[in-house]
């Protein structure tokens, strides 16, 4: 079971940090016990059967594969929790996300792949593998379980269902000025 | 009321499919008095209950099962088993559909002649012409409450058509309007006007847009001659030992099999699953499959020379606001071969939303290249093109020797390659489209490749001789005679236009030859 926290009251990042194991991923995220955390917008998600730092890495990669400086982290774990629900149920799955993560971990050299500060050389990385059934199988959850998650779409612009607000009529369907 | 009829009735004209074919040829049967059943593989979906979502509608509405593809058009790489967008519920594909309700050119029926032969395409006359068609058009065009005929208004222009027009005004295009649109400007038909709201393709909320689910069919229906059988899917066409057909064996949802026995059997499956069912018919009389003497049952599979090119500016646009297609350039529709290829294409709006634009702007992409584009989905512009395209015999659908459906019926494979007069329009289309966004200001343009078709055409093609096609001008399979194919696989070329009110004029054509040849016991 994953779960998606909006708030994480009482954990303080002091309370993190001093918890076994917990290592800081790039800026923003935390890995405390079997949860990934963001300090700064206040949501964990927590792991059931994939590594926590694995779901850490997988959030970082789905903001390299479709990168967007507007959109919060919290989206991209959204996108990528998927993968924690099916490595659950089917073995072989779980093998494929894991793999592929140390594998790009070895890739990337002694920090791992989060360990690489510049989006520019994790997707240096990321080129070497595009082919793999690990990429494809992240990128491709990707377009949907990124780009269809209803709250993203006011970031790009996107005014989603209008039929219950009697359509643009009267909306400005035509209200363009500039031309 | 919608009349039931008994499986063994023997005196019924049964159709298969509920689309702009099925659906119109059903009504209007039923309307001349005779006894119709329409079977429709899908469910039947009222239009309140279309949403307003692209993920939502398309597992609302769309063909979903598995199919197969090859040859080398981008499609079988990035969706190697939805080679189409259509949809599996009663109104067909017309629940789906832009709206766009064009004529097809004089010459476009001629291409033969006009064009010459083309190495490696297989052109031949339709066995109509344009005059043959015209009268039908014309009822075609008032029964659909075309914008632009019969005194109808046309469409308000939106954002995108603002930009369009402003763009084709600069590189010096004529033939540039809102289009001839089967969705209403007014109340018309007991149908409300357009509400611009957008998502046309999921199926249209208000009912503004003609669709035979909620135009055709109820008026069939009303009279008490037609019957529409929902979640009935066909898997053969059944014959006696003169070769004449029966009737059709189908599937309920429950996956039971049953068979209605017919008169007449008009299939209106679309150009991937009519072929598909004609082949899956095959029987020792007929071991190539129904109606297949020529060889010619999925051959010459058309998907329309399409693609699209969406471009950026610095200022908001807000394209998805309003009527999908809201606009057409026409300029380009002729067949002038100084611009290096035969045939002639469309220029027409489009709009996708976040989720769609995401997966078929560059399928496959990633990175800053691609995300920067949808960072700025909403000073977006966009148009499709829509051309003619090569009929080539290579192109097929063919049954799949693997896969099968959930009956243990083979699964259609589609097979395209484009023909390079199909790449030199292509191209010439995205460096037409991308001037005329930079005409107004453009920042960057994408020449965006096509969809999965929705434009499905070919399979089943007219044509003058027996040896040369699978129907005669009636649409009536030239080796069995009370068996027609009604939908857009009885095309003998493409044209440029789209292709739904051509599809209705000859079910509307079809039905009065069908209504006259049982009167004279023909048939």
């Amino acid at each position: 079971m994953v779960t998606i926290y909006d708030r994480r009251p009482g954990i303080s990042r002091r309370d993190l940090l001093k918890r076994g194991g917990a290592a800081g991923v790039g800026a923003l995220l935390v890995i405390s016990g079997t949860a990934v955390i963001s300090q700064q917008d206040a949501w964990g998600l927590e792991t059931t059967a994939l590594k926590p730092e694995t779901m850490a890495t997988l959030i970082q990669m789905a903001r390299d594969v479709y990168p967007h400086d507007q959109v919060p982290d919290k989206y991209y774990a959204i996108a990528v929790k998927s993968h924690d629900e099916a490595a659950a149920k089917d073995a072989a799955h779980k093998d494929l996300i894991e793999k592929g993560v140390a594998d790009l971990d070895q890739r990337s050299g002694a920090g791992g792949y989060r360990g690489l500060g510049w989006e520019e050389e994790r997707v240096k990385v990321l080129r070497q593998i595009e082919e793999t059934p690990f990429f494809q199988a992240i990128r491709g959850g990707l377009v949907v379980g990124l780009y269809n998650q209803k709250e993203v779409w006011p970031i790009f612009g996107y005014e989603g269902e209008s039929y219950s607000k009697g359509g643009y009529i009267a909306r400005g369907f035509d209200d363009i000025e500039w031309l | 009321m919608a009349a039931p009829y008994d499986l063994n009735d023997d005196s019924v004209v049964v159709i298969i499919g509920s689309g702009a074919g099925g659906g119109t040829l059903g009504s209007e049967l039923a309307q001349k008095g005779i006894d119709t059943v329409i079977l429709e593989a899908g469910p039947r979906v009222e239009y309140d209950a279309f949403v307003n979502d692209e993920w939502d509608s398309f597992g609302q509405l769309a063909w979903k099962d598995m199919r197969t593809t090859g040859g080398t058009w981008r499609v079988a790489k990035d969706f190697p088993n939805l080679p189409a967008w259509i949809v599996k519920a009663v109104g067909g594909s017309t629940t789906h559909w832009a709206g766009a309700s064009l004529r097809f050119q004089e010459h476009e029926f001629k291409t033969l002649t006009h064009y010459g032969k083309i190495e490696g395409a297989s052109l031949l006359d339709w066995p109509i012409s344009l005059a043959d068609l015209e009268p039908y058009y014309a009822k075609a065009e008032d029964r659909m409450g075309v914008t632009r005929t019969n005194g109808i208004e046309g469409l308000p222009g939106n954002n995108n058509f603002k930009i369009m027009k402003a763009g084709a005004d600069k590189l010096g295009y004529k033939d540039c309007h809102t289009g001839n649109m089967a969705i209403n400007s007014a109340e018309r038909d007991g149908r409300n006007f357009c509400q611009q709201t957008g998502f046309c393709f999921q199926g249209c909320k208000w009912g503004a847009k003609w669709s035979t689910l909620y135009s055709e069919i109820p008026k069939g229906e009303a009279t008490g001659k037609l019957e529409v059988r929902p979640n009935a899917q066909a898997v053969k066409i059944e014959h006696d030992a003169s070769g004449k057909v029966t009737g059709v064996t189908y599937a309920d949802k429950d996956g039971k099999l049953s068979t209605q026995k017919a008169r007449i059997v008009a299939v209106a499956g679309n150009s991937i699953e009519s072929p598909r069912l004609l082949l899956n018919s095959a029987s020792s009389m007929f071991p190539n499959g129904l109606a297949n003497s020529s060889g010619q049952v999925g051959k010459n599979y058309m998907r329309h020379t399409t693609g699209s090119v969406y471009a950026i500016f610095d200022k908001p646009v807000h394209f998805y606001r309003g009527t999908t297609m809201a606009g057409i350039i026409r300029d380009e529709a002729k067949h002038d071969t100084s611009r290096g290829f035969a045939g002639g294409y469309e220029l027409e709006t489009l709009a996708l939303g976040v989720p769609f634009m995401a997966a078929f702007l560059d399928p496959g992409a990633w990175g800053r290249s691609f995300t920067t584009a949808l960072d700025h989905y909403d000073h977006m512009a966009g148009m499709w093109i829509v051309g003619e395209d090569m009929p080539r015999d290579v192109n097929a659908v063919t049954l799949d020797p693997a896969a099968k459906d959930a009956f243990g019926m083979p699964v259609a494979h589609v097979s395209f390659t484009d023909h390079a007069n199909d790449e030199a329009m292509r191209n010439h289309a995205y460096r037409q489209g991308a001037a005329l966004y930079d005409a107004v200001g453009a920042t960057r343009t994408f020449p965006t490749p096509p969809y999965p078709s929705t434009h499905n055409l070919g399979t089943n093609r007219m044509s003058d001789k027996p040896s040369e096609g699978v129907v005669n001008k009636f649409g009536q399979a030239h080796d069995i005679k009370n068996l027609f194919v009604s939908d857009g696989s009885q095309f003998t070329t493409g044209g440029a236009e789209n292709p739904t009110l051509t599809i209705v004029s000859l079910a509307i054509r079809q039905a009065d030859y069908i209504a006259q040849e049982m009167s004279a016991k023909n048939i």
